[in-house]
């Protein structure tokens, strides 16, 4: 019987071993996909002639997404300005000021944020943001600007989830140090536990921005889709996620292929930045 | 299709050259295309199964309503930036396009463009729909859609004197028209020569007109 149970129990290990590395499967069979039919125009026109190209005209044979590159970019730091100080402030208010019962509230509200679809947030801006930003600011509404705000909101479950883990995970010993030296509680939160939190804070803001750059279907109805590099935040624009889904549907031979090489760009650019947030989220828990 | 009980049509969307590739790939029997067949796809037969004219639309607020087929030229390639060029307040121009593929603006390129190219700081919008929606709430946009779609919501341009509506495309008057055609690759089969028949007789062609498009025979 003993023995049975035992068997019984390796079984079910080894099953949950297989599902827990089909995701690996998963992730590498997207690799190799992406790569296998990205790479072959890179190899055909050029790593530089597509990267450092202004023209993105696929089917006349320019491929050239270095504005899209920039916009993307843009658009990822339009909205680090809108959602950082934003989030942060509410995650330190969370952490440190807020009742358990507001808390209780709280958390909720933002994880049901979280779970809103892009398409809505996009419906949103195109009715409310984009004609405000006509009416008040000027150009078509369409715009840096719009895009920024819609992402910066869009960004906000992240940026303060994480940002609040690493607050609570700064130890209780370091706020009473503190107070015990006379400090008073913004002194606290400012010179102490911010500082203590770091590392964390600033992987929410990586994560945030992983957010940002892969957002598509919100940034297809409020960005303009132009393809040019704005040259004021209410210029329209056109990030890499965009222009992968615009033209995807009409998209045959090299226009096709050059959609996915937009996606190898893509991919490097996003694994780059959650490297980049795994390295400072793994300091912290050394530390 | 209560006619025809064991007749089988999918619906597939993703636009001209999707339809083109398809048939080229003898993956369907029939495709369906919205632009002309460009000069690498001329070995599939075409049959024009109806028009559509595309139309210049303005929001509704905007007083200008004619315009040259050269100013439109002008706008599109980015020669014209603002409305004061074109008579009405110091205010830039909101052109919207359609993207890369799509049939509507490959239409739009070799009837108006004429070689020009469409500026790169123009907006691009992906469907018929989201242009109109785009002039529909910009009082400062103009864009271009299917006849068909025009409503209340925009307002059809008046082009070098003449209005776009399915009389003036008939009499030859208004210029920028395409054909929708049907794509074969090969010789069809039964099936297949009886639906496009079907599509080429009075009831085929009395449901494209409902539509707002202009018959083939017409």
């Amino acid at each position: 019987m003993i023995k049975k149970a035992f068997t019984k129990e390796h079984f079910v290990k080894y099953v949950l071993i297989a599902f827990a590395l089909s995701s690996l499967l998963f992730l590498f069979l997207i690799f190799i996909f992406i790569l296998a039919e990205g790479l072959p125009l890179f190899q055909k026109v050029g790593l530089k002639n597509i990267i450092f190209g202004f023209k993105w005209a696929p089917t006349k044979g320019s491929f050239g997404i270095f504005p899209m590159v920039v916009s993307s970019f843009l658009v990822t730091f339009g909205a680090l300005i809108i959602g950082a100080p934003l989030g942060l402030s509410c995650a330190i208010y969370l952490s440190e000021y807020s009742g358990k019962r507001l808390k209780l509230f709280l958390k909720p509200a933002l994880e049901l944020l979280a779970g809103i679809p892009s398409v809505v947030y996009g419906f949103l801006g195109v009715i409310y943001i984009v004609p405000l930003v006509r009416n008040y600011f000027g150009g078509a509404g369409f715009s840096l600007l719009a895009t920024s705000v819609i992402l910066g909101v869009m960004i906000l479950p992240t940026v303060i989830s994480i940002s609040f883990d690493s607050l609570m995970s700064v130890p209780k010993t370091y706020r009473e140090g503190s107070f015990a030296m006379g400090a008073t509680k913004w002194q606290t939160i400012y010179k102490v536990i911010i500082p203590s939190a770091r590392s964390g804070i600033l992987a929410s803001f990586i994560l945030g921005m992983g957010r940002a750059i892969g957002e598509t279907m919100a940034v297809i109805m409020v960005a303009g889709n132009a393809l040019r590099i704005p040259t004021s935040i209410l210029d329209p624009l056109r990030t890499l996620t965009s222009n992968i889904a615009l033209e995807l549907a009409y998209a045959t031979g090299d226009h096709r292929l050059s959609l996915f090489s937009t996606g190898v760009v893509l991919l490097v650019i996003i694994m780059t930045l959650n490297y980049i947030a795994n390295f400072a989220i793994k300091r912290r828990v050394l530390k | 299709m209560i006619d025809h009980p064991d007749f089988v049509i999918d619906v597939q969307g993703g636009g001209s050259t999707a339809g083109i590739q398809a048939c080229l790939n003898n993956t369907v029997h029939i495709g369906m295309s919205s632009r002309q067949l460009k000069d690498e796809e001329k070995r599939l037969n075409q049959i024009i199964i109806c028009y559509d004219g595309i139309s210049l639309v303005l929001n509704p607020r905007n007083p200008i309503s004619t315009l040259s087929l050269k100013d439109v030229r002008n706008i599109f390639s980015g020669k014209i930036k603002n409305w004061k060029e074109l008579g009405w307040i110091d205010r830039r121009i909101d052109a919207v396009t359609r993207e890369e593929g799509s049939g509507t603006r490959g239409s739009f390129e070799e009837l108006v463009m004429k070689g020009d190219e469409i500026d790169d700081g123009i907006m691009v919008q992906d469907s018929n729909g989201s242009v109109k929606e785009v002039v529909a709430t910009d009082p400062y946009a103009i864009g271009y859609i299917s006849l068909g779609l025009v409503d209340e919501k925009v307002k059809a341009v008046v082009i070098d004197g003449i209005a776009p509506s399915i009389d003036a495309i008939k009499l030859g008057q208004y210029k920028i028209v395409r054909p929708f055609l049907y794509v074969t690759h090969g010789e069809l089969d039964d099936s297949g020569k009886e639906f496009i028949n079907f599509v080429l007789s009075e009831v085929g062609q009395n449901v494209l007109k409902k539509e707002g498009l202009i018959g083939a025979y017409d």
